[in-house]
């Protein structure tokens, strides 16, 4: 393996890692109040829709329905690989159709 | 289901006085009847292994891609694999590749790594909850394992017993799935060069919107979501990067502080 390479990828992991820990860190040193607990609480779901929704953007109408349809069946099976199975062939289908 | 369910009351037992609660078999959770004593470190380990399969499989399918492409770009088999190995960030790993040289754009690479991963920042933040209770350097080592995929997995799995072990199970599939499908990508080559024709492309989003619906509808809050989906689209268009989630986070999470504010605390 080639020095310049391998220090590179550990340039590349110290970054990764460094922002982990730095969030955690954060995280842990948030004071007890009811705002900041109702804004942590929230968190999870602000993040994951500001994953998706970029994602969603940058694709077509058979993307959006398909992802309709994805949240739909999560809403009622809570088993992950069942929506994500029917969303992948509701992909190729609508593909298919526009 | 039911498990949540049990979880739910053996949290009320060890917090309230027993004697006020009603008698247990008044509930009817057969499950809670026959196993009263809480699942072990290692069962909720397995749990988090098992919940975390089927984004495993996506990760697979990236990391096959992601293989065949290092091959391409003429890295060794041992500087791909320490590579998926080391920096265990899939999305920062793709645009280092792009930007790929001889010798390697350190700096570049270093701040694309930046750039890309500080939406770790904010998913980490929200990691106390999960493990807090671990001694601080077990905590920090766990970090290691928090990306997009298994994270989501272990919150949208909700608080349980020894939700610690539940996330390094979720962790450890992830990191495997990652690192096998970038050797065998290396080796095999481009076998799926092209996810879209299968539809493998939408695994990820469609993961991601599944996990969503699953973290949103326990505590609906549309406000939260609208803000944070406008935020994220709007530095998605100027900025890019990391900016769409840190920026969508925290503006869902504002919103959230300012609702909080108007009603009374209960």
């Amino acid at each position: 393996m080639r020095t310049e390479v391998l220090l590179a990828f550990l340039a590349m992991a110290a970054v990764s890692y460094g922002i982990r820990v730095m969030g955690y860190l954060v995280g842990t040193r948030i004071p007890d109040h009811p705002r900041l607990r109702a804004a942590l609480a929230q968190l999870p779901a602000a993040i994951l829709i500001a994953l998706v929704v970029p994602m969603l953007a940058h694709a077509g109408p058979p993307e959006w329905l398909a992802a309709g349809i994805v949240a739909a069946a999560a809403w009622f099976v809570e088993l992950l690989v069942v929506p994500l199975a029917i969303g992948v062939v509701a992909v190729v289908l609508l593909r298919g159709l526009f | 289901m039911t498990f949540q369910r049990c979880m739910g009351h053996a949290a009320m037992w060890t917090s309230h006085d027993a004697s006020v609660l009603p008698p247990p078999v008044r509930l009817g959770h057969k499950l809670c009847m026959a196993a009263p004593n809480q699942p072990s470190a290692s069962d909720a380990f397995t749990a988090g292994v098992l919940r975390s399969l089927p984004v495993g499989l996506g990760v697979l399918v990236y990391g096959l891609v992601f293989g065949a492409l290092t091959a391409q770009k003429g890295l060794s088999l041992a500087e791909a694999s320490a590579m998926s190995g080391i920096v265990f960030a899939g999305s920062a790993q793709f645009v280092a590749l792009g930007l790929w040289t001889i010798p390697p754009p350190v700096l570049a690479l270093v701040l694309a790594t930046f750039l890309v991963n500080f939406r770790f920042f904010l998913m980490a933040a929200t990691m106390d909850r999960v493990i807090g209770d671990w001694p601080k350097p077990r905590a920090l080592l766990a970090l290691f394992f928090v990306t997009d995929e298994n994270w989501a997995v272990t919150i949208a799995a909700g608080e349980r017993p020894h939700w610690g072990a539940f996330f390094l199970g979720t962790g450890v599939v992830v990191y495997l799935s990652w690192l096998t499908a970038t050797i065998l990508g290396y080796v095999v080559g481009s076998v799926v060069s092209d996810p879209r024709e299968w539809g493998f492309d939408f695994a990820f989003p469609a993961m991601f919107v599944a996990l969503a619906v699953a973290i949103g509808r326990k505590t609906p809050s549309p406000p939260v979501w609208v803000a944070s989906a406008l935020a994220a689209l709007a530095a998605d268009r100027f900025i890019g990067g990391s900016a769409p989630v840190l920026l969508g986070g925290l503006a869902g999470a504002c919103v959230a502080a300012i609702r909080a504010g108007g009603r009374h605390a209960d």
